[in-house]
């Protein structure tokens, strides 16, 4: 994912597609459709932090605790993942319409159902390589950076993996802990280890085999578990 | 006119038939007559007396003019008659005479009785036949397409014979040859006639050559197992050698030239294959006995009896390996315990005569083993490659945490430091063993990092025995690994030479520039960066001649060129001190830091150590290291206070103007700083920047490759340097991605691309 600075778009408030088209050819769906965009227009004005033009950190916490959810659940990075949000903390117009109308939830009680079936979208394989790679961009704090530091990736790890995986994630975060070698994850380690908890055996690691081109922090994981059984 | 009735022409007619009837029955009855007669003359024909040796001439006519009319007669009936006849003469002969006297004899009897019989059926009996019924061979035989006169006898002796050779000729056939070969004599040409009397017949390969070979078969297959027990290895093989030769022997004089490879096969198979574990894992005679106790001899038998077999070498050839491999990891023991034992008394020199004695004796070894191969296994080259696995294998090990790359290069350092007369071996040969050696280390890139530090140390403190050798030994170094594993080394030797020119030049300029002249007898050397190793540069305070020396060739070299800069290694130098003892003035060999420290006592007697840190501005380990080297090691220059063994801070020092010693001119060691790790470190660095380059080169070249392929090509491309490690290798090729050079495939994790 390429990071390039985004200027917020605050000043122009981009016209819906639909209004765009010629009044003439306007149908029912399309009114509707407008009506669910400036329903999603005002939430975001509810939360957007005026200096700013756009939903800040503040502005999130709000809206989590609006909506019920923790502001460090896994959920609302669903919601970013769908929104295709590229900082974090912070999401723009575009972002907020692209996400909540993809939902079609225009109201914090739509958002609230909506968000459960989201779990399910994203748990769906295809989906989710997609949205666990996102995350790791997504966390990745500056411009030009690659990799996330061993705290940083140790929690997101947690979020993201932690309910379908909890005993492969829980051991790699106190391998990782204890280790020295490595003081970030770049991105090839970061989905190496999805595909390893997906193939690998564990906790009997059996079918691991270290000839092959799995990264060199995997074998080392791998080894340190089979010394600390 | 008459009138001729029926009943006329009937009885005419009946007349006329009657008397044809009447002269057919005469005719008949006279063909009767003839072939009545006809049989009689068959029956007649007298073949017993064909037997006699003489024929009468005037019975042969009548035979054979009997016979032609038989055969010439216009009824067919009887050539077909004649023609069994014929079959049946043969038969009868066979039947009455050859058998039954074959019957009555045995042995070797019967095979002259049997030879005889032929010759005398074949030659006499059946000639004489065959001529007399030559004319019926001509047309009848011809035309009814039958069996040839000629063949019939052949046939007939065979059909009634055969089965009297095939059992009781042949048994006395093989009885006489295995009376040979217990060792009896026998008479081979009766053999050699058998033999032909089976070409003659057609039957060599089917009866003799095939009961030849069983009979061998046998007799083998029994003396082996006898054999087997009773000797030993050597012993063993001396007499399969001894049969071997026998047996061509025997059968290039008596048998068909196709019968050898047969026969020594079945020979081969029953007395070295069957039992060659048995043989080779004999407690006191076998194959590793042998190569222990240095057999020669029979490993040489050894080798030529079993390179005959298919795939008999590789049970030899493995012990071979075995037995190297055993020598080699004894010797690299033994220095081991030796060397710990000197490491825990901190006996550097002899510690390192241990080093050194390892790598002759590596020497020795591989001189042994390679005659081996070249003159016991006829430099075979299975041999030639497990003497290499072999010497991989213990050349690898390191003894006491020193690595055989280091050793060697120790022993390479000492080589070319010796003056050439002290071996019995020149200085070229056993640089020659050096390079030998080179080729089973697997780090060479280390050996030429020790290599070329130690080099340096020679040429710099002109140690070195002879130039020539410095570069007979990197040309040889070239030849094995590469330009580049030899192109800075050499860039050393040259800037050597070079520095010659500079003297001159510069003694010239003094000369020309006599207010630059320091005054001192100055020798400057110059050093291209990059080729020597880096040594560390300290900037300190020089004492005010050193200076002037520093300034003139300063002037000088700024003369010759603009472009270049260059920077003071003190640290390397050399000076000599006149120092003016009382007892005696003596000259003192030492290096400039050394020379530093004594000049400031030129202007001062007693010194503390803070005031000597102070004057120089050297950092204090190099200061602490100086004074210990003049006034607490062998020659005690400086006097300290207090007198203990070690250097402290708060310690002064004075000029010792009683020192003295027997000899006019000393040199006062200054022991170097133990630079291992340094050079371990700078390979270990070297190696990642080439296992990365290597990487790339491949990728570039390949667009798209599997993990384990992109493995193994990067350690077969940097196999002739240093074998790398694959963590290493795998760890280069993260970083090449995370910088974005590669990337995973995204449908096979295991395949790489090139990112352009």
């Amino acid at each position: 994912m390429r990071r390039s600075s985004r200027k917020s778009g605050s000043a122009a408030i981009p016209v819906t597609s639909s209004s765009g088209v010629s009044d003439l050819f306007r149908c029912a769906t399309s009114k509707a459709v407008s009506k669910e965009m400036e329903r999603i227009d005002q939430l975001f004005h509810a939360y957007m932090d005026k200096s700013l033009g756009m939903v800040g950190p503040e502005g999130i916490e709000s809206f989590c605790l609006a909506v019920g959810i923790d502001h460090t659940d896994v959920r609302i990075l669903m919601l970013a993942w769908k929104m295709q949000a590229e900082k974090q903390g912070y999401f723009t117009l575009d972002e907020w319409r692209r996400g909540l109308s993809a939902l079609h939830a225009d109201t914090i009680l739509k958002i609230r159902k909506r968000l459960q079936e989201l779990e399910k979208e994203v748990m769906r394989p295809t989906n989710f390589l997609d949205f666990y790679v996102y995350a790791f961009c997504y966390s990745l704090a500056e411009e030009k950076q690659k990799n996330i530091d061993i705290e940083s990736a140790c929690e997101l790890l947690t979020v993201v993996l932690g309910f379908r995986f909890p005993l492969q994630v829980s051991k790699f975060i106190e391998y990782l802990k204890s280790q020295n070698d490595y003081k970030v994850i770049n991105l090839d380690q970061w989905t190496s280890f999805l595909r390893f908890c997906n193939e690998i055996n564990f906790p009997s690691l059996d079918n691991y085999d270290a000839e092959l081109a799995w990264p060199l922090i995997l074998d080392n994981f791998v080894e340190w578990m089979r010394e600390n059984l | 006119m008459e009138e001729k009735t029926l009943k006329d022409m009937k009885e005419e007619e009946i007349r006329k038939m009657e008397k044809k009837t009447l002269k057919d029955m005469k005719e008949k009855e006279e063909k009767e007559e003839e072939m009545r007669k006809l049989e009689l003359m068959l029956s007649n024909i007298e073949i017993k007396g064909l037997s006699n040796e003489t024929l009468d001439g005037i019975k042969c006519m009548t035979l054979y003019t009997d016979i032609y009319i038989v055969a010439t007669d216009s009824n067919q009936v009887f050539n077909a008659k004649m023609y069994s006849k014929y079959k049946e003469f043969h038969n009868d002969y066979l039947n009455d005479i050859v058998l039954p006297h074959l019957r009555l004899h045995h042995g070797e009897f019967l095979l002259k009785e049997f030879e005889t019989s032929w010759a005398h059926y074949s030659k006499v009996i059946h000639n004489r036949l065959h001529l007399y019924f030559r004319y019926l061979g001509r047309y009848y035989v011809a035309r009814e397409k039958l069996l040839n006169l000629n063949d019939v006898g052949n046939r007939c002796f065979i059909d009634l014979l055969y089965e009297e050779m095939r059992s009781r000729v042949m048994d006395a056939v093989i009885c006489l040859i295995n009376k040979e070969r217990d060792g009896a004599k026998i008479d081979r040409e009766l053999v050699k006639k058998v033999v032909n009397v089976f070409e003659e017949l057609k039957l060599y390969e089917d009866i003799f050559e095939e009961r030849i070979v069983a009979g061998t078969k046998d007799y083998y297959s029994k003396k082996a197992s006898l054999w087997i027990s009773e000797n030993s290895c050597p012993e063993f093989m001396l007499k399969v050698e001894e049969c071997l030769e026998k047996e061509e022997n025997m059968v290039r004089d008596c048998m068909k030239p196709a019968t050898e490879q047969k026969i020594v096969s079945e020979v081969e198979h029953k007395l070295l294959v069957l039992h060659s574990t048995q043989l080779f894992d004999k407690e006191y005679s076998g194959l590793k006995k042998l190569l222990e106790d240095g057999k020669v001899v029979d490993l040489a038998r050894m080798y030529r009896l079993y390179s005959r077999v298919h795939d008999g070498l590789q049970h030899v050839c493995l012990a071979f390996k075995n037995h190297v491999t055993a020598q080699g990891m004894a010797l690299v023991r033994q220095t081991e315990i030796e060397v710990n034992k000197h490491v825990v008394k901190n006996d550097v020199g002899a510690l390192q005569n241990q080093q050194v004695h390892l790598i002759m004796e590596f020497i020795k070894l591989h001189e042994v083993y390679l005659s081996y191969v070249n003159d016991y296994f006829q430099s075979n080259s299975m041999f030639f490659k497990v003497l290499k696995e072999a010497f991989e294998v213990f050349c690898n090990k390191s003894i006491a945490g020193v690595s055989p790359a280091e050793l060697l290069s120790i022993f390479c350092d000492q080589t070319l430091k010796k003056k050439s007369c002290d071996n019995d071996k020149s200085t070229e040969d056993t640089i020659d063993d050096v390079v030998k050696l080179l080729v089973y280390i697997s780090d060479k890139d280390m050996f030429a990092e020790f290599h070329r530090k130690k080099l340096a140390r020679r040429l710099l403190f002109n140690k070195s025995d002879s130039d020539e050798h410095e570069r007979y030994l990197l040309t040889k170094l070239k030849q094995k690994c590469g330009r580049h594993f030899t192109s800075k080394m050499e860039g050393m030797v040259t800037d050597l030479t070079l520095c010659q020119d500079t003297t001159a030049s510069f003694t010239d300029y003094l000369r020309d520039n006599p207010d630059m002249n320091p005054g001192f007898d100055l020798t400057v050397t110059v050093l291209t960066i990059g080729f020597w190793p880096s040594y560390k540069t300290c900037t300190f305070n020089l004492p005010p001649e050193m200076l002037r020396c520093v300034e003139a060739f300063k002037q000088f070299y700024q003369t010759r060129t603009k472009r270049t800069r260059i920077t003071w290694l003190f640290s390397l130098g050399t000076c000599t001190i006149v120092g003016k003892f009382e007892p005696k003035t003596m000259d003192l060999i030492v290096t400039t830091l050394q020379a530093s420290v004594l000049l400031l006592f030129n202007s001062a007697n007693r010194l503390s150590y803070s005031d000597i840190k102070d004057q120089l501005d050297l950092p204090e380990e190099d200061v602490t290291r100086l004074l210990h080297s003049l006034s607490c090691a062998k020659y005690k220059i400086l006097k300290k206070e207090p007198d203990t063994k070690t250097i402290s801070k708060t310690d002064y020092f004075e000029f010792n103007s009683m020192f003295t010693d027997r000899l006019k001119r000393i040199k006062v060691p200054f022991p170097l700083v133990d630079d291992r790790k340094k050079v371990i470190e700078t390979v270990v660095s070297d190696r990642r920047h080439a296992i990365e380059a290597a990487i790339v080169r491949i990728m570039k070249f390949r667009k798209v490759l599997g993990h384990h392929q992109l493995m193994s090509e990067c350690a077969e491309v940097l196999s002739s340097t240093f074998r790398p490690d694959f963590k290493i290798i795998k760890l280069q090729i993260e970083s090449l991605i995370s910088r974005d050079y590669l990337e995973r495939d995204s449908k096979d994790h295991s395949v790489y691309r090139y990112l352009a």
